[in-house]
């Protein structure tokens, strides 16, 4: 396995700390919104906050592929998981979302067989092994987990494995973006686009974000030094007037992105015409559902789902956190009510989801924290 | 059916056609007439070379019957079913012959002997230790160990991390039906391996089944004796501003072992569990720090950041610590990595956090790297004032976070 040291170094990092600050117009402030949840996590994990100039301001945005499932969505999971002879599968991060009747964690408690699995494929593997049941993976993620959602529908045809279906999931990111773009509230100076979600897109879709609403944006992977460095880009776009997407994070993302990939996901799954999103409402062609070649694999159509819509609890602020509008502990109810053992919106529940990350490692004062590691 | 068929049915390495029983291989479940015309066919069979005819004519048919029952009781206990039943832990004969044959025979020592209702020591001098834990651990086996000697270590450890020498521990099995008799075996083999490693005796012990499904194979439940030989005030409470913060090794290992070997993860590595006793290193740190070290704690479930926010929360000071100092091998750094796992959450079953005085930390380092254990022993942090309470880090890019406790498990990220 190879390591990842060298783009954490803590020399380097500090020399872009600087040419940062240099960077910096006097008296202006700068606000980016990084669109993936995995940047947030790593700000917060590497503590790369410390590192950006005071007038540079994080906004953590809707990229957290588990953060925007609406409750209604979760509520129709559990329905299928309590389904005699259904086996549901799903990645560890859910287990703990809340829907409007609890967690897939209570589900289970209730008695329904709801398993955790790395891969979809290890959810095609229980059904190879469980004949006598039905095997539902639910699959979540943007493009990213997309591709793999596909190939293991394609895997089960060609294997003849009958007893497994996909509760999809999938959301698109391009939408997601313009949703945020095109609300009134919105703020960002620039945008740090995602780094895996680009490896299966590309950089090309993100060239309407400087086009039409002059916004610059740069792809980048997840080491504190690509961060740090899509900053700095950043910066250094706006000091010189440019405004541009550039892709920062080429050993990883081809500009193209992944034609395979693609061709797989268009194999297997078609656009949504809506999805809700969790706080940001309903988004136009925003999610992927499985296409009616493969409606074998369809849970949806192989299960009656309720499909009822559940409102977010009315103190829930995510909505505005997911756009930027709020920083976490704005929202009124941030580490009283709503705290990751308790969470009322799913930014709080999953390690990415802004909320959960500012209070697992952001939420006491730069300063006092600097000053008590430095002594 | 004479008692004896009870608990003794087929010898499981009877051949088949001996035993007329050629449609199964579950003699648990023949029905009883073939079983008992079986069982003494084969009690006459293995008795024979015993009875010397001439004695025979002496004896009318009913006490040679009698004799040869008595005989069989005598014998040695033997477990001949191949998976647990309900039997063996309904106190009967089942129940003794599992207990005979597979716990006294691997953890025997004269405190157990007696299978009375608990052990009797002679006087033990200096303060006593008394610990408990419980073991679900899934799968049963792992790299590196199993539950058995998962259940003795991490009880010694917990004996260790109070400054005592381990001396004494109670065994308790839950067993699920259905359950293999040689998974059994194995891990009793283990544990008594493990006792026998660190000087310790299983002295007593229990055994329940509970139906299939009600269970996951076994859970074991120790508790554990340790005598206070050396003085020691060792508590968390204790810490104070200045403190240096030690680790004993790389951590991780067990935790990313275990989870790995759950199988469904297409990740290949030679990881191993790092379970093992500490207690002879933590003996060795207490003699090189007289009065020096202010608490020793095993950085099991939720790892190191656990451990050190209890240390935290505990003496009211903030402990900072370094990221780049804190010992973790790199296939565990990989594993992690992949899954989105901080190794810091991450559980050890066989290294240990000390905190000692801030100006004996060279003299501690040197004391756990003297020990096998401890070769790869490193200061990680240190005790400061503010923010009392709270665990902050220096990570590898030289920026700063809180570490905080986790919710639940580290479940792994998806992106
Ligand atoms: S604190 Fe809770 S309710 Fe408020 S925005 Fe965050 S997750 Fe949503």
């Amino acid at each position: 396995m190879r390591f990842v040291d060298e783009y954490r170094d803590a020399d380097q990092a500090h020399a872009l700390a600087d040419r940062m600050a240099a960077l910096c117009r006097p008296g202006r402030r700068y606000q980016f919104m990084e669109v993936c949840g995995g940047h947030t996590h790593a700000i917060y994990k590497h503590g790369l906050e410390d590192y950006l100039p005071d007038a540079v301001e994080m906004i953590h945005g809707p990229g957290c592929p588990v953060c925007v499932i609406p409750m209604g969505r979760l509520d129709d999971a559990f329905h299928i998981a309590e389904q005699p002879g259904v086996i549901m599968t799903t990645f560890g991060d859910m287990m703990r979302v809340p829907g409007g009747r609890g967690t897939f964690l209570d589900a289970k408690a209730r008695g329904a067989d709801i398993r955790m699995v790395y891969s979809p494929l290890d959810a095609l593997k229980i059904a190879h092994a469980n004949p006598g049941r039905h095997v539902v993976f639910m699959a979540v993620g943007f493009e990213t987990t997309a591709p793999s959602t596909a190939l293991t529908i394609l895997r089960a045809e060609a294997e003849g494995i009958g007893n497994f279906s996909v509760f999809c999931n999938h959301v698109t990111i391009i939408p997601s973006i313009k949703a945020i773009l095109d609300s009134p509230d919105q703020r960002a100076d620039g945008f740090v686009g995602p780094g895996h979600v680009s490896a299966v897109i590309g950089c090309r879709p993100y060239e309407f974000v400087p086009r039409v609403y002059g916004k610059p944006l740069v792809v980048t992977g997840f080491e504190p030094l690509d961060v740090l460095r899509a900053v700095h880009q950043l910066l250094t776009q706006l000091a010189e007037g440019r405004c541009e997407v550039e892709n920062q994070y080429a050993r990883v993302v081809p500009w193209d992105g992944n034609a395979r990939a693609l061709s797989v996901i268009g194999r297997v799954m078609e656009l949504r015409g809506y999805f809700e999103w969790r706080g940001l409402g309903w988004i136009p062609h925003s999610a992927l559902k499985i296409s009616e070649r493969y409606a074998a694999y369809d849970a949806e159509r192989i299960f009656q789902i309720p499909g009822v819509r559940v409102a977010d609890p009315k103190a829930c602020q995510c909505g505005e956190v997911l756009k930027g509008v709020l920083k976490p502990w704005e929202c009124k109810v941030f580490g009283t009510a709503c705290t990751p053992e308790t969470p009322i919106g799913t930014c709080m529940v999953s390690s990415e989801g802004a909320c959960a990350a500012y209070y697992n490692f952001g939420r006491f004062s730069r300063k006092r924290v600097r000053e008590a590691t430095r002594r | 059916m004479s008692p004896r068929h009870l608990d003794d049915p087929i010898r499981e390495d009877a051949p088949l056609e001996d035993t007329g029983l050629e449609n199964t291989s579950r003699p648990d479940l023949v029905p009883g007439a073939a079983q008992a015309e079986a069982a003494v066919r084969e009690a006459c069979e293995l008795d024979q070379p015993e009875i010397p005819h001439g004695h025979m004519s002496g004896h009318s048919r009913e006490e040679e019957v009698l004799e040869r029952i008595e005989r069989a009781r005598k014998r040695r206990a033997r477990v001949r079913e191949d998976r647990i039943t309900l039997a063996h832990g309904a106190g009967g004969k089942a129940a003794r012959a599992l207990i005979e044959a597979v716990f006294l025979e691997a953890f025997g020592n004269p405190l157990l002997e007696p299978l009375g209702d608990g052990a009797v020591t002679g006087p033990v001098a200096g303060g006593l230790a008394f610990t408990t834990d419980s073991f679900v651990v899934r799968p049963l086996f792992f790299p590196g160990g199993d539950i058995g000697d998962l259940a003795v270590n991490g009880t010694i450890n917990d004996l260790a991390m109070c400054g005592a020498a381990p001396r004494y521990l109670s065994a308790g099995f839950i067993l699920e039906e259905g359950f293999p008799v040689e998974d059994l075996r194995s891990v009793v083999a283990s544990m008594a391996e493990a006792a026998r490693a660190a000087g310790v005796w299983i002295v007593t012990g229990d055994t329940k089944v509970v139906e299939n499904g009600k269970a996951d194979g076994c859970y074991i439940t120790t508790a554990g004796i340790g005598v206070i030989e050396r003085p020691v005030r060792l508590s968390a409470a204790a810490v104070v501003p200045g403190d240096s913060v030690v680790v004993s090794g790389p951590i991780g290992e067990h935790g990313m072992t275990v989870m790995l070997a759950r199988g469904g993860l297409d990740i290949e590595t030679d990881l191993t569990s790092d379970t093992a006793p500490l207690h002879t290193l933590a003996d060795r740190l207490l003699a090189a720090c007289p009065g020096q070290v202010r608490c020793l704690r095993d950085a099991t479930r939720g790892g190191v950041a656990t451990v050190v926010n209890e240390i935290a929360a505990a003496a009211q000071v903030a402990i900072v610590l370094d990221e780049s100092a804190v010992p973790v091998r790199p296939n565990v750094r990989g594993a992690c990595e992949l899954l989105g796992i901080d190794p810091l959450y991450v559980a050890c079953e066989g290294r240990m956090v000390a905190v000692v005085a801030g100006d004996h930390a060279d003299a501690a380092l040197d004391a756990l790297r003297s020990h096998p254990l401890g070769t790869d022993a490193a200061v990680i942090g240190r005790a400061g004032d503010d923010p009392a309470g709270l665990v902050l880090m220096r990570t590898h890019s030289g920026g700063t976070r809180v570490v905080d406790l986790l919710v639940g498990d580290p479940l792994p990220r998806i992106c």
